[in-house]
């Protein structure tokens, strides 16, 4: 990197080496309930990029959604099940070296596979003025010719999936 | 500004590291957690292509979107396995977790 580094490049570095740092943390530590509060740590980095990407809603969305419902519910998990697991026996399993080699293998065909593309390099062009992402995306969401139907399968998968999980967790005793 | 690849390069290493963590770790919890890594980096992916290509095709947000919307019900499903079978096992490992096994 030959040239001088802007403002945003460095915010971005921070950023993506705060959120590697975390998710690293998330999938080493030994204990569940620090794991599960790494998770939300870089579940906010990752609501940072969104921001840096100008993706405000997916940013709120993130925090709203990411950190406030689903970490919660990894919070509660983990302490509803957390009796055998804090002192005996290693946190992974006897093959977790194969685990690294095939994420360091993943991550560097990833790498060569983006090395090998054309359309790297590309800066964002920018946004128009007057262009409002939110009432877009909302329009988006709604309109026939647009997602409409996906949104509405999405909706009625969650509604499922929620009826599922308290069916499945139900005790009946 | 930041080029597309550095975006493009923390979604595939934080994808590695939720990989890393679904295939290494026993208890189901910690697994789910991996899963959750390797979502989010998919995410960043969807939102940096929908702002880098044309930004007024509003496609990649509302495929992010979708995948907050599966995200949060496999997680809904997969916590309420996991605690289902802790009742009746007693037991959150992965490798313990054989009883469709033949």
């Amino acid at each position: 990197m030959e040239k001088i580094m802007t403002g945003e490049q460095i915010i971005f570095l921070a950023v993506a080496f705060f959120t590697l740092g975390s998710g690293f943390m998330v999938v080493t530590t030994r204990n569940l309930v620090h794991a599960a509060l790494w998770l939300v740590s870089t579940l906010f980095g990752v609501a940072i990029v969104f921001a840096l990407l100008n993706a405000g809603f997916l940013a709120v969305v993130q925090v709203v959604v990411y950190i406030g419902a689903i970490a919660i519910l990894f919070i509660f998990a983990v302490m509803l099940t957390r009796k055998d697991m804090r002192d005996q026996g290693p946190q992974t399993n006897r093959g977790w070296w194969v685990g690294a080699l095939i994420a360091v293998l993943v991550f560097a065909g990833l790498y060569s596979l983006l090395q090998g593309w054309n359309g790297l390099s590309k800066t964002a062009s920018g946004i128009p003025s007057g262009f409002d992402a939110v009432a877009e995306l909302g329009n988006a969401l709604v309109s026939p010719d647009a997602f409409v139907l996906p949104f509405e399968v999405a909706s009625v998968l969650l509604v499922a999936a929620l009826v599922g999980a308290v069916y499945v967790a139900f005790n009946r005793k | 500004m930041v080029p597309l690849s550095w975006y493009l390069i923390l979604a595939a290493a934080l994808f590695s590291i939720g990989l890393f963590g679904v295939l290494s770790r026993r208890n189901a919890v910690a697994i789910l957690l991996g899963i959750e890594l390797m979502l989010n980096s998919v995410n960043i992916n969807l939102a940096a292509f929908w702002r880098y290509g044309n930004v007024l095709d509003m496609a990649g947000q509302v495929f992010a979107i979708i995948v907050f919307a599966v995200a949060a019900a496999e997680v809904a499903v997969g916590l309420a396995l996991v605690i289902s079978v802790y009742r009746k096992r007693n037991t959150v490992i992965a490798d313990d977790i054989d009883m469709m096994k033949w």
